[in-house]
């Protein structure tokens, strides 16, 4: 499949190995990216908590522009793009007054015709049991699939029927051969924004979901969002300051484990970049 | 000749304020065929009725109008004054000076010409008016009490106590309802069963109730007092009139694995069984769904067994129609499951249960046989949350309603709950305490109190199971809303009530309104609130709204008395506004020419085809027939037909015409 | 204590977030579910619910306790409340709505500052350059709090890992970008 794609600020810099591995999975899952051109920064959390004009139109010169470039459908692997973009076209298609104003501020049309589609959608899509069965290995691990907040709530605009106990991630892992476990923080929130600011409260937060996917005998946290992987691989001192426990559980995402599965290199997958050290790799099928 | 006479009505001052009631009667003595037009305070009263009967009699009136309210106030007060005085009631009209034409407009001329426009065209119409006589509809005086809960059962013991017939249908294979499933009943804290089971025993042996269980209404066809009703007995697969009871057949059964209905998923039961001991009747079934037999063709261990040969695979369904005069509709509920919450876990966690299987565990009966003991691994709780108001006043989850009798029953469970198990500490998320009938405060209060349930107002955000045990995350908002989190043993949900299976289904059978949650809907909600607007048809009990066994049973009451009172008569008078096709002489007949348009038409069911024979019997045209006891008066049929061979009693073509062309007069 | 009066409640807090958000408060029944859900209820001042409660109040005290609490800069827009909430009150976006009110009316809590300037140096980034420039952000941020030290081994540990650029990406749209910001900046007045 051809589809757009909008990497957003954190997949250029601290959440490069998302970006990385997402594109050496990609051919093997026939998934062809055409990059947004000039994207710009959708505004994450600090536009929405300023100003809702200014927190709707940075997203949707977004659409417009992928509109512009005939993109029929947008992949958003970032969960906090994702969220912004998709009630930014919510709040378009319902306040008339916003639109006029948001429609003022840049000069491309905005019909809303671009769909958006976060990282899970896709990758269900693409991972069809014609590619599953070339699998060269398997990722025989215990996996704690963490969705954390944006890929499935609020559930009238994303539209997931099953917000409290999601299963798309599950699947996915299912599919290369991991065992997600049935745990307790699933979609508890990780701190999302307040990393620099209440480090930490992202400590305490954090802290709840490791002792909780640790307890329940996982070896490997699977994520789908930048901010998430952010604050459970990068802020373990916190962590450790508000549990007085030391946690070497890995996080990877779910780009990643799939890579792994692949038998791509993980130099490739950027499995270097994160803070704490990934050991878990795929066991050769066969 | 006419001879009209006109009432024109002050309504003490909601007429005169507007219109000048004296101008309207002055203009009204004017009226060609008007013999008699005067004005008074107010003609509902004493003396006003003896105006109308003076004039009756000494100016030997031939209609009369009485310019006042809405018929639908007094139109019976009126009629029944002329009929005392000998005039009969069709020869007199309302027309309404209130409703439409005094409280709608200001105080001016025009007002008052309009008020003499509408008694004019009503004198017109009542110089039409033929005297017409009530339709006398002969009465069955059989009642059908659908649903063998306590609230069909209450009314059919009524109802059979006043020395009348009952057929009581109930779908399962015992009567004895949801109340039969509960362990003790609030605010006395009675023993369920022990009250219940003396009723389900007198109800099944009462000479005037013949009991049809595991048997189900199919359709329901005709009138009030003249209906007829198709019963489908499910096939039991045993002769009811063999079989002893003794329980051979469920010892023997090797399928034991099923989940009990009787007991909510938390016991077992075999393919053949008795629901529970009590049973009545006391006569096991067999699920055809699960019995090696019917899946696969071999076993029959229940039949090698049964001392009395009772077992009979091959029994079919029958199909039973009885005549009845009316029914009670006493369906009762069923609750949201606790898969119907995503934040408490989808109905995942064994040990997050709803609180009719709180019941099951607290019943002597139950599958714990009274022990509190948590579903996922036996043991005993030693710490309980229940969250009130699961599922209901949450328009989140599509149940904006209360359903009244959890405030009671969370209570109740937690009482019962620390009677059984000293050292426990029982919690209540709650958002307000419901406890109003009699008693009922006080019983939370000894909760409270008493008992030393605590009680936090907030409600519950989530509950997630971890190292086994629950963790219930609530608020306390008394305290600022600080987050509250209780590491729980078991968490009971108190879900919502909601109408039972297939009620839908039923409503539709019985042709009886019912609103968007299913329940079925009374005709008025303060007035009338057992009865449906189907005539003959009553509701009683859960099926109409969530409430509590005290209200059913009083429901049940309400119901069999007015099916008593319909009862009380051999025959029932209707009122003659009624559609009837014409007769004219030979060789014609009729001008009817057997379209049947009429019949398309009625909402009612009430055309259908009658023969016209000649002297030798042979057919000699098919015309369309009202039947007088099923015909609303609604008219539509008139509207249809081509050949203006239909006409309304009351209402007919010449009336209605005369009418609307003295308004351009 | 406050004598309520409502004969004349169009200037309320509770009116502006209905005008701004099409949630009117009243829907709330205070069965405290948002705040026993919300991961960041124990370091507020003021729970969710206890903010919808002075919300609705509809008095000029309980308004401006609303905006000076520190609780509407806690919320991390998670949106558990929402997704749980009976009466499907759109509390994010009355967050949303009270956080820019707040700036507006300049009653922003002392200890709110910081996460201020996290959003205003955030933004500053995003409209010089198009996209976030994580340094960028950072030092503005330190500028602003004077938490100089504030992750100060973060920084090139995330560096030698590749993920800290140096230097900002230029987007060639970042015209677009700055227009966006200037024409919507008077909607809300949220820069300084």
């Amino acid at each position: 499949m051809k589809i757009g794609f909008y990497p957003g600020c954190s997949l250029e810099g601290s959440s490069r190995e998302y970006a990385e591995s997402l594109r050496a999975i990609a051919p093997a899952l026939g998934i062809e990216l055409e990059e947004l051109n000039e994207w710009s920064c959708c505004g994450a959390s600090s536009a929405h908590a300023l100003n809702h004009t200014l927190a709707t139109a940075l997203p949707a010169r977004i659409l417009a522009q992928a509109e512009h470039q005939h993109l029929e459908e947008l992949l958003v692997p970032c969960a906090a793009c994702y969220s912004r973009l998709i009630s930014a076209k919510d709040a378009l298609a319902k306040d008339t007054v916003l639109r006029k104003e948001v429609a003022a501020s840049f000069t491309l049309p905005y019909t809303g015709a671009t769909a958006v589609r976060n990282i899970l959608d896709v990758l269900t899509q693409a991972l069809t049991p014609a590619v599953t069965s070339k699998l060269p290995n398997t990722f025989s691990h215990k996996v704690a699939c963490y969705y954390g907040c944006l890929l499935v709530r609020p559930p009238s605009i994303t539209h997931e029927s099953r917000y409290e106990d999601p299963t798309a991630m599950d699947d996915l892992m299912k599919k290369i051969g991991a065992t997600p476990l049935a745990w307790g923080m699933k979609t508890e929130c990780c701190g999302a924004a307040l990393s620099i600011t209440r480090t930490d409260m992202v400590g305490e937060l954090c802290g709840r979901i490791l002792e909780d996917a640790v307890a329940r005998g996982a070896e490997a946290i699977i994520v789908a969002c930048p901010m998430c992987h952010s604050n459970l691989d990068m802020r373990r001192a916190a962590i450790e300051e508000k549990t007085g426990k030391e946690f070497s559980i890995p996080i990877l995402y779910i780009t990643q484990a799939i890579g792994i599965a692949l038998g791509v290199d993980p130099e490739q997958l950027g499995l270097q970049r994160h803070f704490v050290h990934v050991a878990v790799r795929g066991k050769a099928k066969g | 000749m006419s001879r009209i006479g006109v009432f024109i009505c002050h309504c003490g001052e909601n007429i005169s304020s507007t219109v000048d009631c004296e101008q309207v009667s002055k203009a009204c003595a004017t009226i060609p065929g008007v013999a008699h037009s005067v004005d008074y305070k107010y003609m509902c009263s004493d003396p006003g009725q003896s105006l109308i009967r003076e004039a009756i009699k000494e100016k030997n009136l031939t209609g009369v109008v009485v310019a006042a309210c809405s018929p639908r106030m007094h139109e019976p007060t009126f009629r029944r004054v002329c009929a005392e005085s000998g005039l009969n009631p069709f020869l007199c009209e309302m027309a309404n000076l209130r409703e439409q034409c005094s409280w709608v407009h200001p105080k001016e001329a025009r007002t008052t010409e309009k008020a003499i426009d509408i008694v004019s065209m009503l004198v017109e119409k009542v110089k039409r008016n033929k005297p017409l006589y009530p339709i006398n509809v002969p009465v069955t005086k059989t009642a059908l009490v659908i649903g063998g809960g306590i609230a069909g059962i209450q009314a059919a013991l009524d109802i059979a106590n006043a020395r009348q017939k009952v057929i009581l249908v109930e779908r399962d294979p015992s009567i004895g309802g949801h109340m039969s499933q509960l362990s003790e009943t609030f605010p006395t804290l009675d023993c369920s069963q022990c009250i219940l089971t003396p009723r389900m025993v007198e109800a099944a042996q009462h000479p005037n109730i013949t009991l049809y269980t595991y048997s189900e209404v199919e359709s329901l066809a005709g009138f009030i007092g003249n209906f007829t009703a198709r019963i489908r007995k499910k096939a039991r697969s045993v002769d009811e009139k063999l079989c002893t009871g003794c329980g051979e057949c469920a010892t023997a059964c090797p399928i034991k694995k099923i989940p009990s209905e009787f007991n909510t998923g938390l016991g077992m039961r075999s393919a053949i069984y008795v629901p529970f001991p009590q049973a009545v009747p006391n006569k096991p079934v067999i699920d055809r769904t699960k019995c090696t037999y019917f899946l696969k063709g071999k076993c029959k261990f229940c039949e090698s067994k049964c001392p009395a040969n009772a077992i009979r695979f091959d029994q079919q369904d029958e199909f039973i129609d009885v005549q009845v005069g009316s029914v009670v509709v006493a369906t009762g509920f069923n609750i949201k499951e606790t898969s119907f919450f995503p934040e408490y876990g989808y109905g995942v966690y064994k040990d997050v249960i709803t609180g009719l299987q709180f019941e099951r565990i607290l019943s002597a009966s139950g599958p714990t046989l009274g022990e509190v003991k948590r579903p996922s691994d036996g043991t005993t709780p030693k710490k309980i949350v229940f969250i009130a108001c699961a599922g209901s006043r949450d328009p989140a989850k599509g149940i904006e309603y209360c359903s009244k009798i959890c405030c009671m029953y969370t209570a109740k469970h937690a009482m019962l709950y620390k009677h059984k198990v000293h050292d426990a500490d029982a919690y209540v998320f709650y958002m307000d305490i419901r406890a109003a009938g009699k008693g009922y405060d006080e019983f939370v209060r000894r909760a409270i109190e008493e008992d030393h349930v605590q009680y936090i107002r907030g409600r519950v955000s989530r509950v997630y199971e971890r190292n086994g045990k629950l963790i219930v995350k609530g608020a306390d908002t008394l305290l600022g809303a600080q987050p509250v989190e209780i590491e729980a043993d078991m968490v009971v949900l108190a879900t919502a009530s909601v109408a039972n299976e297939g009620a839908e289904a039923l409503a539709q059978a019985l042709h009886v309104s019912y609103d968007g949650h299913r329940f079925f809907s009374e005709a008025h909600p303060k007035l009338r609130p057992v009865e449906t607007n189907t005539a003959g048809i009553f509701l009683a009990g859960a099926c109409q709204a969530p409430k509590d066994i005290p209200e059913s049973v009083g429901q049940a009451s309400a119901a069999a008395s007015k099916v008593i009172g319909l009862f009380s008569s051999d025959e029932l008078t209707r009122e003659p506004v009624i559609a009837v096709v014409n007769r004219t002489a030979p060789p014609v007949y009729s001008t009817c020419v057997g379209c049947f348009l009429c019949f398309t038409a009625c909402p009612y069911g009430a055309i259908g085809p009658e023969e016209i024979k000649g002297r030798d019997g042979a057919v000699l045209k098919t015309v369309a027939n009202v039947n007088p006891g099923l015909c609303q008066g609604c008219g539509t049929c008139v509207a249809f037909c081509r050949s203006r061979s239909i006409d309304l009693q009351g209402f007919t073509h010449d009336q209605m015409y005369a009418e609307v062309m003295e308004l351009f007069a | 204590m406050s004598t309520l009066q409502h004969h004349n409640s169009t200037n309320t807090l509770a009116s502006f977030v209905l005008d701004r958000t099409s949630v009117s408060v009243s829907r709330c029944y205070q069965c405290g579910k948002c705040s026993a859900g919300c991961p960041a209820a124990t370091e507020m001042d003021l729970t969710p619910s206890v903010i919808l409660r002075h919300l609705q109040r509809e008095v000029p005290a309980s308004d401006a306790a609303v905006l000076s609490s520190y609780t509407i800069w806690l919320c991390l827009s998670c949106q558990t409340c929402v997704a749980r909430c009976p009466m499907e009150v759109d509390l994010p976006a009355v967050m949303d709505a009270l956080r820019s009110e707040s700036v507006r009316q300049k009653k922003v809590h002392p200890q709110a500052k910081d996460i201020l300037a996290f959003h205003r140096s955030f933004l500053n980034t995003i409209e010089r350059f198009g996209r976030l420039w994580e340094i960028g952000l950072i030092a503005e941020y330190k500028m602003r709090t004077w938490h100089l030290l504030q992750d100060v081994l973060v920084a090139p540990a995330m560096f030698l890992r590749g993920k800290l650029a140096l230097l900002p990406e230029r987007v060639k749209g970042r015209k677009d970008t700055r227009r966006i910001f200037d024409v919507t900046r008077s909607k809300e007045g949220h820069h300084s």
